[in-house]
Formats: structure tokens, C-alpha cells, sequence
């Protein structure tokens, strides 16, 4: 009953991170063979169950509902394929001789919507628009790599910006874009796989406002008809698509749900052929009504539990360690998440190439009468300990209970206050370094990168007020280094840094149960992408 | 006439005092709503500045709300969403879906509550009335929760007698299944207020009077009876009609209803004051309206208030 309420909290939040995995596309289409029988290649329409986006601009939306529509609207130059590696999509190539300057080649060919060539304009010009300060846009940080962004985007209040492109684009030839980034970074193909990415064909600056409402993309559907808030968004096959993944249907229709549990009802009631969040409490029940139609899929989205380190009673990582092991992950995430979570012994997620299941080793392993021992060596904790949440859903009050009565339990702390914040102070609270004890610490993936979870929360100038030059040195070494493969290791090193003063205890990672209905096949959702296009109709 | 007139006059200034109240109200509410938009990701400071100016969230309370005033009365702007959808906009859709719902509802109430009461009143300490005793007891004691998702997976997936959420099926199909949920508690309501009135009017002089002269029954209890026990029903009708636009946050969720309800309180999570107050502020309006109705049928219902 409590994880019903949940649900139903959780998901009239526009902030919900009820996570698809916030990254790129799929592996390439798996090819045209499997159209053959009763249909023609393409006909029939089917339903996906959504929440309501909150804007449809690429680069204005971090939403995994708006992403879902996207991956379905526009092409992004790279994808990241089911197993975690990076495609060429609407790319030829993407290359960097020293990890600074990179060299992306566009395909030929390929169309927008409305007719236009994709360019590499198109790139730019979405880059650009992006990058802009005062357009204020969602994804605008993650241009902050790229050479001139701070001349788009000035630090001192009231400032103006002294420009309006990016310096560091440079458009070679319509098929060339050439990007100087500030420092070298080897992840950075790995990000052009979010829909953040995307281009933007001329059409959409002369208005954005409209372009909000009526998206016009490069991908294998097209938009069809107006964006009806909170009912519905319809999409139809693009015809003059020229790319590697054309739809298998005629038509996608986003069906809005404000709750997820109604949306499972419609899913049981055939009314809706595809959803991608399966309440947890239902996964047992959903389970069992869909056998093969169940699809549990991987998500990137973890919980941590952050220590103000700038506080001098939370310095000793003896201490840290203790906490981390008087916690019993398992039995929580079974009692407050119906055991779909994974409890986690590693700061990065089983999807993050470079991801070790035992990276934490003991330090991460349940085990009461250790943790004690360990604990009182540090000297143990005085005065009163608050843990801090937000009020946004109510298993985070659940699992923070739980957590409390283990350390009562496990390590005798006796003064445990709950400090529950409502969901828009909390992050507020945190920037603001306001909070005196241990507090829930969420991350939704932006791209399968260790640096993106690494450098975020435990680089430079991060939450928990934890230094330690060895670790930015490693990430340093590793964002410059000049092969994917080769930056892994060095990852590694620092993610062994970071566990080793462990400033922040890893807790589980998130997992989302789809299903869908026995109208369609070919259903290819992997944690990158539901990958619409693969669909067919019976 | 002139009561009509002089009662919407009073309207005015509940209107300035409620709009600014609903306004500061939002405006106090803690935290930072640009901030908590961008959730865990970094945001860069000219980002924040952009935002913040183009909602006017640097500027004090009075100014906010003069802004805010001044665009709805100049240029008929109720402002937008952190989203960029005009707020009128939003307005039309979701309002159509509310009355829809709240008025299948007050239907619902009204036909079967007042229908209920007056059966049981009449038929006083009978089984009928026991039952209707119980089931409205049963009725008021159950969240509105449980007897919702109840009656969507009973009624709607099992039986398939109703859609199960959604508005595609158009009024009154989709609207009729949520329509009952939502107007559960308030027949409840409507039909032990109707139960007893009617008893105690079936109990007073004017009736045995009337039996007296020798009058009809079914004429005694339609005309005189249930006119004068339909007063205090009429009340609370009225009024309920503002709690069934205001209150169907939890019907609206379940059924997937895009209404009124859901949005006021996701805007009020995220801290939309324009949105709040527009909806708040036609709430309002609502419930001043209905007020009126019911005074003036009052006045048709019991001849005493209109000379009075």
C-alpha cells in the first residue's frame, strides 16, 4: 500500500526521476527481415505510455519522458548499443587525434522533416542555442567543455554575454564540424549520444517558442498534429527518412498518464501497448500476467548516502566505513522497493563499462558486529544525528527509517533525528552545504561514462566538501587519456580513491520493469532507448 | 435584483484579498523553484539569472505581484508555466475535463443521493433504511483511494463495464466510472442530510395539518415535505460543487483525468505562483457564484428568506 502511494506521489512530479536511462539511442536496426508475415513492413499503430514532457527542444529537456519522444523525433551522431558501446548513427565518425580537438563527420543525406539537409550547421546552430546563457535552457552545462562557452555564459551577476556562438565550433564544410573542447576529455563521443546533441534544422530559430510545441527532428517518426498537453502526442512514420533505423510502423501514440499505476491498469486492460515503468510494488503480479512480455531492464540511476565531510564529526572515514557497514542493503531494498533494486558494492552503475561488482569490497558488505568494532575505534559519533531527505517520495522516508533503526541497532546510536525536506528546498539545502549529517544522494545517468558519475559528485567542488588531489589528478590523467579503453583503468584508480575514503557510501542501484501489450513485437528496450523504430504491429 | 447585485459586489474585494493571499502564500514556500527545476545537474549562474528574470523572481512580493495583476487586467496575460504553456491555455484544457467530471458527479449525488433519502426517510427504522444506513456509512468511512482503484480494477479491468482511465471514450463514458467515486462521499452526505430532514418534516405540524385537511400523502410529502427538506441539501450542494472541481486531485489521478486538481497541486510542488493563483482565483469565483445560486434558491425553496 505505501510503495502505491509512492507511485502515485512520484509521478505528478515534473521532476520525478522515474529514469529510462537518460542516454542516446540503440543499436542499429537489427535489419529488414523481420517484417515478413501477416503485415506489410510499416503498418499499424501502437501506444506508449508517458508522463507529460516538459519541453521537447533537445536541448531544453533532461526529462527521460521528453528523451523517450525524442529518441523517437531526431538522430543523435552516436548511440549507445544494448551492450554498452558507442555507434556511429548520424555520424560517419567521430575522431581526435589528442582528446581536445575532434573531428565529427556527418552522413550524407539525411533530412529533417521538413525537407532541410542535416548539416553541419544543424549542429552547431542546436549547440549554440544551447550554450547560450540567456536562452536558459536545461542542458546548457553540458557545453561548458567547449572552448567559448564562458563568453556565453558569464559568472558575475548582471552580466552580459559577450557573444553568441560558441568559438570552439568550427563548421569545416556541410558535412565537417570541427569542436575544440577546453581540456582533453576521451568520454566525449560517449555524450554526443544525448539527445542534448541533437540538431536543429533553420526552420526551428525563427521561432522557438513553436519549435517547443512542434518539434521537427531528423529521426524515423515525425510529429502528427499539436502536442496535446497531458493527453496526448501523436507521431507518424517519416517517409523521406534516410538513416539506419526507418520505422516498422505507421504510427507511435504517446498516451500522457499522470500515474504510473493507472498506466499498468490501462496495460492490463490492453489500453495502452507499451510501458516502460511498471510500479515496483506490481512487478511480482506484472511478472506473472506477461511472462515474456515482462521486460526488466537495466537503468543507470543510483542512491548514495552523501556525508558532509566540511563537518568535522563526519571526517574521520573510519567512521564512514562503520556506517556503510551496519547498513543492510539487501533487506531494505527488498522491504521498501519489492527487491527490484540492486544493492550495490560500486559507485558506478552495472551498466558503466569499466563497472567491478565487488569495487567496494567489505567496506560495502553487511556486517553488524564489524561495523561496531569499527566504529568505536573511530571513537564513534556525538550529539544528534540527522539524515536528510526530501519529501519528493515516500520510500525515501521508508528506506531512511530503516537505515536509522540499523545504526541504533548496529552501532548504538541513539539520537537519530529525520530531517525532511520539502523536494524544493532539498537540493538548495545541499548546495548550500547546510546540512550536519548524512543525506539521500541521488544520480540519473547522463551518458555511460565512469566520469560522468565519478567527476560529478566527487570532483571538484562536489557536495560532500571532499578533496583529495589524487583523485582529480587520476580523473585528469583518464579524461585526457587516448583511447576509450584506455581511460578505463584510470577510472578505476580513482573510483578505488574514492571508496577508500568512501565520503559517500554507495546504496543500490534503480531498475525499471517494462511491459507490453500482446498487440506488438519486435520490442528491443534496452537502458539506452525503448527503440520505437524496431516496433511492429500484429 | 438588487440582492443579486449587491451580493456580487461583495465578491470584489474576496477576489484582491484571496489572490493576494494565495499569491503570498506561494511566494513564502520554501526553497528556490528555479533551482529545484534542474534537480541534481549543475546549473551555470547566467542560466539561473535568465530564469529568474524572465519570471520576475528577484523582485519583492509586491512587485511580483503588481506584474502579475497588471498583465491579467492590461493585456488579459495570466501569465505561464515554468514550462512556457500560457496558464489561459491550460486553463481551457484542463477546465473542460473538471467540469465534465465534477458535473457527472453532482449528478450522480444529487439524483441517486437525494433519491436514497428520501426512501429511507420515508420508509423510517425499515430495511431500506438500514441499508442505507450502512452502505453510507461504509461510503463516508473509505478513502477515496481505495474505493477508486477498487472500483477501476472491479468495475472497469475485471468486469469491463467502464473504461479504465483516460478521456478518449468522451463524456459521459470516461467520466462516468470517476464520476461515481468522486460523488460517493458527497451522496453519502446528501443522502443521511435528506434522510433526516425529511424525517423531522414528516414529524412537524405544517404536515399534520395538512393530513388533517385531508390532503393527498403523495401530495403532502412531494409538495410540502420534500420542498422544505430539500433546504439544507441545497446548501450543501451548492458548496460541494467548488469541493468536486477543488477536490478531485486523488480521482483525477487515478483515473488519469487531466484536470484541475492534479494541476494545482503539481504546481504548487514546483511552485508555479501564476498557475496557482489563476486556478485558485477561479476556484474561488466558483464557490462565490455557487454561494449566490444557493441564497437565491433559497428564496424560491422557502418564501420566508426572499420577504425576509
Amino acid at each position: 500500500m505505501t510503495v502505491l502511494k509512492k507511485a502515485r506521489g512520484a509521478a505528478v512530479l515534473l521532476t520525478a526521476v522515474l529514469t529510462l536511462g537518460a542516454c542516446g539511442g540503440s543499436s542499429e536496426n537489427t535489419g529488414g527481415d523481420q517484417a515478413g508475415k501477416s503485415t506489410g513492413p510499416g503498418a499499424g499503430t501502437f501506444s506508449v505510455a508517458l508522463t507529460e514532457p516538459d519541453h521537447l527542444t533537445p536541448g531544453n529537456t533532461s526529462s527521460s519522458y521528453s528523451i523517450t519522444v525524442l529518441q523517437a523525433l531526431f538522430d543523435t551522431l552516436v548511440v549507445i548499443d544494448a551492450k554498452g558501446q558507442t555507434q556511429m548513427r548520424a555520424a560517419e565518425s567521430v575522431t581526435s587525434d589528442d582528446q581536445q580537438t575532434w573531428t565529427i563527420k556527418i552522413k550524407s543525406g539525411q533530412k529533417f522533416h521538413n525537407g532541410e539537409a542535416v548539416t553541419a550547421d544543424s549542429f552547431a546552430d542546436a549547440w549554440n542555442a544551447a550554450a547560450y546563457g540567456p536562452n536558459a535552457w536545461t542542458n546548457n552545462y553540458y557545453f561548458a567543455n567547449i572552448e567559448g562557452y564562458d563568453k556565453l555564459n558569464p559568472e558575475a551577476e548582471g552580466a552580459k554575454p559577450t557573444a553568441e556562438k560558441l568559438s570552439g565550433l568550427k563548421v569545416v564544410d556541410p558535412s565537417t564540424l570541427e569542436v575544440h573542447l577546453t581540456a582533453p576529455f576521451s568520454q566525449f563521443p560517449i555524450t554526443l549520444a544525448y539527445t542534448g546533441f541533437a540538431p536543429m534544422p533553420k526552420a526551428a530559430f525563427t521561432d522557438l517558442k513553436t519549435y517547443d510545441q512542434k518539434p521537427i527532428g531528423n529521426g524515423p517518426f515525425a510529429l502528427d498534429g499539436d502536442w496535446a498537453h497531458n493527453q496526448q502526442i501523436k507521431l507518424k512514420r517519416f517517409e523521406g527518412y534516410a538513416g539506419p533505423r526507418p520505422a516498422k510502423s505507421a504510427a507511435v501514440q504517446f498516451k500522457i498518464y499522470a500515474s504510473r499505476d493507472t498506466a499498468y491498469t490501462d496495460l492490463r486492460a490492453g489500453k495502452v501497448d507499451l510501458l516502460q515503468t511498471i510500479p515496483p510494488a506490481s512487478a511480482t503480479e506484472a511478472k506473472k500476467l506477461l511472462g515474456d512480455r515482462f521486460v526488466p531492464t537495466a537503468s543507470g540511476t543510483m542512491d548514495y548516502l552523501g556525508f558532509p565531510v566540511f563537518d568535522k564529526r563526519f571526517q574521520n572515514a573510519d567512521l564512514r566505513k562503520a556506517i556503510s557497514m551496519s547498513i543492510d542493503r539487501q533487506g531494505i531494498v527488498d522491504a521498501v522497493y519489492n527487491g527490484t533494486f540492486k544493492p550495490m558494492s560500486s559507485l558506478v552503475a552495472p551498466l558503466v563499462p569499466g563497472y567491478r561488482e565487488d569495487a567496494c569490497g567489505e567496506t560495502c558488505v553487511y556486517d553488524a558486529a564489524k561495523a561496531k568494532a569499527l566504529f568505536d575505534k573511530a571513537g564513534g559519533l556525538t550529539g544528534t544525528l540527522n539524515l536528510y531527505f526530501s519529501n519528493a517520495d515516500p520510500s525515501y522516508e521508508q528506506w531512511m527509517q530503516a537505515v536509522a533503526n540499523q545504526l541504533k541497532e548496529n552501532l548504538g546510536i541513539a539520537d537519530i533525528q529525520f530531517r525532511k525536506i520539502p523536494a524544493a528546498d532539498y537540493l538548495a539545502t545541499l548546495r548550500a552545504k547546510k546540512e550536519d549529517g548524512p543525506y539521500r544522494n541521488n544520480w540519473v545517468m547522463d551518458y555511460p561514462s565512469p566520469q560522468n558519475y565519478l567527476e560529478s559528485m566527487w570532483g571538484a567542488g562536489n557536495r560532500m566538501g571532499w578533496e583529495n588531489k589524487q583523485f582529480t589528478d587520476l580523473i585528469a590523467k583518464a579524461n585526457s587519456a587516448a583511447t576509450m579503453e584506455a581511460s578505463i583503468p584510470l577510472y578505476q584508480q580513482a573510483e578505488d580513491v574514492a571508496l577508500a575514503e568512501m565520503p559517500m557510501i554507495p546504496l543500490w542501484n534503480w531498475q525499471d520493469q517494462a511491459g507490453y501489450s500482446n498487440k506488438i513485437t519486435n520490442v528491443t528496450i534496452d537502458p539506452y532507448s525503448p527503440n520505437l523504430d524496431t516496433i511492429t504491429v500484429k | 435584483m438588487r440582492y443579486a447585485v449587491h451580493r456580487l459586489l461583495q465578491a470584489v474585494p474576496v477576489f484582491v484579498a484571496t489572490t493576494f493571499l494565495i499569491y503570498a502564500m506561494v511566494f513564502s514556500l520554501p526553497g528556490d523553484p528555479i533551482l529545484a527545476l534542474a534537480g541534481d545537474k549543475p546549473v551555470p549562474e547566467a542560466v539561473l539569472q535568465a530564469l529568474r528574470d524572465h519570471y520576475h523572481l528577484n523582485d519583492p512580493l509586491i512587485v511580483q505581484y503588481g506584474l502579475y495583476m497588471a498583465g491579467v487586467f492590461l493585456r488579459g496575460d495570466l501569465g505561464e508555466t515554468f514550462t512556457g504553456q500560457p496558464v489561459s491555455e491550460l486553463l481551457t484544457d484542463r477546465w473542460a475535463v473538471t467540469a465534465q467530471l465534477a458535473a457527472t458527479a453532482w449528478i450522480f449525488e444529487l439524483v441517486v443521493g437525494i433519491g436514497l433519502g428520501v426512501v429511507a426517510g420515508l420508509r423510517r427504522g425499515k430495511l431500506a433504511d438500514t441499508a442505507v444506513l450502512a452502505g453510507t456509512t461504509f461510503v463516508i468511512a473509505v478513502p477515496v483511494f481505495v474505493v477508486g482503484y477498487t472500483a477501476q480494477i472491479v468495475l472497469g479491468l475485471n468486469l469491463g463495464l467502464f473504461p479504465t482511465a483516460g478521456t478518449d471514450d468522451g463524456w459521459p463514458t470516461s467520466y462516468l466510472l470517476p464520476g461515481m467515486v468522486l460523488g460517493s462521499f458527497g451522496l453519502a452526505y446528501v443522502a443521511r442530510l435528506t434522510r433526516t430532514s425529511v424525517v423531522e418534516n414528516l414529524r412537524a405540524d405544517y404536515v399534520r395539518t395538512a393530513a388533517a385537511k385531508g390532503l393527498r400523502r403523495s401530495r403532502i410529502i412531494g409538495r410540502h415535505t420534500l420542498r422544505n427538506s430539500l433546504i439544507p441539501v441545497v446548501t450543501y450542494l451548492g458548496v460541494d460543487i467548488g469541493n468536486l472541481m477543488a477536490g478531485a486531485v486523488v480521482t483525477e489521478g487515478i483515473f488519469n483525468l487531466p484536470g484541475i486538481g492534479q494541476q494545482v497541486f503539481q504546481s504548487i510542488q514546483l511552485q508555479e505562483g501564476p498557475v496557482v493563483v489563476g486556478v485558485t482565483t477561479l476556484l474561488v469565483m466558483i464557490f462565490i457564484v455557487a454561494s449566490l445560486l444557493v441564497d437565491l434558491l433559497y428564496g424560491v425553496l422557502d418564501p420566508r428568506i426572499r420577504r425576509g
